[in-house]
């Protein structure tokens, strides 16, 4: 586990609320409100996407939304960057394969 | 469509300082961030700032954005997370996205751009690898989500965001195993830079980084030393064991909505690239859009509080909100700290490539005076 509990400056890390995500098919633990990234990483995952030519890994970059390296499909919807998008529980995420697939109306987008 | 006299966008130290300036001088003020939580790269900031008392020295960026937070609160300003903003038109009408799925439209009459900045990267082979990120992304993850990218960290670039990333990456339990600098000397503080040295880390200047070792992920990297030139020496290589390689190159100016507003920009290095025009008040080549912070050179949170100040206090101003002897008097006691801050050798050049913005702000009106 590479949460950081307690830190020197900062307060203990607060217990927050478990949720499961599904992982390409894998059932991890997450905590509600954690930014899709953060819960991979805790997780031991480092490879989000592989791109769409030379199938080349790739994972957190920015950290921060700017350069759509950390990509996944979640619930379907391809192209979300996970850096800054929240966990809910029972979310379905999925390694994304190059620009990844729209899978018009099943999600009601 | 919704309505508001000034809106700022971007929610850091310099746009927090906007709104809360404009609001205080009684503007209705929308503020607009695409996170889930205000604050920009403030709450990451988890070390003591600079300057003097006025410039809440001593105290660590993560309490500074609590104050704000406060204030903003006390204050009673609108505050739209999680909207990011895609475009402006002419008249000032702005176009964004609520929560992934909703189309906004604001008209303001004022705007403020406060949307900071964005890290460099240098290229080398393995440099997408997993593994390979950011300095200030392992920041926001180390100080924000709590979790560490990997066990052991190379740092490339010493300057500040370099050493005190590095600082926190110890803090935070990490083991940093080197620093490496290609200048034959260190870029950062002498405090931060001292902190990381006591703490035993290795600098390696006129070094560079080769390639990062892995197939799926970073295992190792290989660094090489420098020669005057700034040439790799054949046979200087060393190799480390570590999973993770941080990059601290510097960062350049979110300027994007300044563009499509129409701004005029101006490029200089010193200030990390283009950086729009502005006059001694923040305002931009386009009466009444004003900019602060990273946007217009990047510098750090306490000058960009400065800017963000000066921006609400001005926007307020020209819808009528202070007398001009208010404003003046206003504007002078942030300009003079904003002076105090940009003082030795890293402010010092800052103070005079910030007078070449406004010097060619000036310019380019005296000569729109001279067309009419
Ligand atoms: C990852 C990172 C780490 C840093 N760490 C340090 C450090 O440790 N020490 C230091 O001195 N400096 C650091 N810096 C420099 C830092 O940028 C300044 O210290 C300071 O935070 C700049 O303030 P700002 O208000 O201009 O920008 P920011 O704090 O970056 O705030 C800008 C805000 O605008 C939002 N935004 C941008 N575009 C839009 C849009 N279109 N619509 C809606 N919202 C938008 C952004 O998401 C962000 O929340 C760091 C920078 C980065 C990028
Ligand atoms: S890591 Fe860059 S967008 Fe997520």
């Amino acid at each position: 586990m590479n949460r950081i509990k307690h830190h020197i400056i900062l307060e203990d890390l607060k217990e927050a609320k478990k949720v499961k995500i599904i992982v390409d098919g894998e059932e991890m633990e997450a905590y509600e409100g954690e930014m899709i990234a953060a819960a991979l990483l805790a997780n031991g995952r480092k490879q989000f996407r592989y791109t769409k030519k030379h199938h080349s890994p790739r994972g957190i970059f920015c950290g921060i939304g700017r350069c759509t390296d950390c990509i996944m499909t979640v619930n379907g919807v391809p192209n979300v960057r996970t850096c800054i998008t929240p966990v809910e529980d029972g979310m379905v995420i999925e390694t994304q394969k190059g620009v990844g697939e729209w899978k018009r109306g099943e999600n009601g987008v | 469509m919704y309505k508001t006299s000034i809106a700022v966008i971007g929610g850091g130290p310099a746009g927090l300082s906007a709104a809360i300036e404009a609001a205080k001088a009684g503007a209705q003020v929308v503020l607009i961030d695409e996170n889930s939580r205000p604050g920009g790269q403030l709450f990451k900031q988890i070390h003591k700032f600079f300057g003097s008392k006025e410039h809440k020295a001593g105290v660590r960026g993560i309490d500074i954005g609590k104050q704000l937070l406060k204030e903003a609160q006390e204050l009673g300003i609108e505050v739209w997370l999680n909207t990011e903003v895609c475009g402006i038109e002419q008249n000032k009408l702005l176009w964004a996205v609520k929560n992934k799925t909703e189309s906004v439209q604001l008209l303001s009459e004022r705007i403020v751009l406060a949307t900071g900045a964005m890290e460099n990267s240098i290229h080398f082979p393995g440099w997408t690898l997993p593994g390979v990120m950011g300095a200030g992304a392992a920041q926001t993850f180390i100080n924000i989500h709590r979790v560490a990218p990997g066990k052991k960290v190379l740092m490339i670039g010493s300057g500040n965001v370099g050493v005190i990333v590095s600082y926190q990456l110890l803090q935070a339990g990490c083991e940093v195993t080197a620093i490496v600098e290609a200048s034959p000397r260190l870029g950062g503080y002498g405090v931060h830079t001292a902190k990381v040295c006591r703490a035993g880390v290795p600098f390696y200047t006129s070094h560079t980084i080769l390639r990062a070792l892995g197939e799926n992920k970073v295992e190792g990297a290989v660094i090489g030393r420098l020669n005057d030139k700034w040439e790799f020496i054949p046979g200087t290589e060393k190799v480390f064991e570590v999973d993770t390689i941080c990059i601290a190159t510097g960062l350049t100016p979110l300027a994007e909505l300044a563009w499509i507003a129409g701004c005029k920009f101006k490029y200089i290095p010193e200030l990390g690239g283009f950086v729009p025009l502005h006059d001694e008040n923040m305002e931009t080549t386009i009466q009444g859009i004003y900019v602060a912070g990273d946007i217009t050179g990047i510098e750090e949170a306490s000058s960009a509080m400065e800017e963000g100040r000066l921006a609400g206090i001005n926007a307020a101003a020209s819808l009528g909100f202070y007398s001009s002897k208010q404003k003046e008097k206003l504007c002078n006691e942030v300009r003079e700290r904003l002076d105090a801050l940009r003082q030795g050798p890293f402010g010092k050049m800052r103070r005079i490539k910030k007078q070449e913005l406004i010097t060619s702000r000036r310019e380019i009106r005296c000569h729109q005076q001279q067309i009419v």
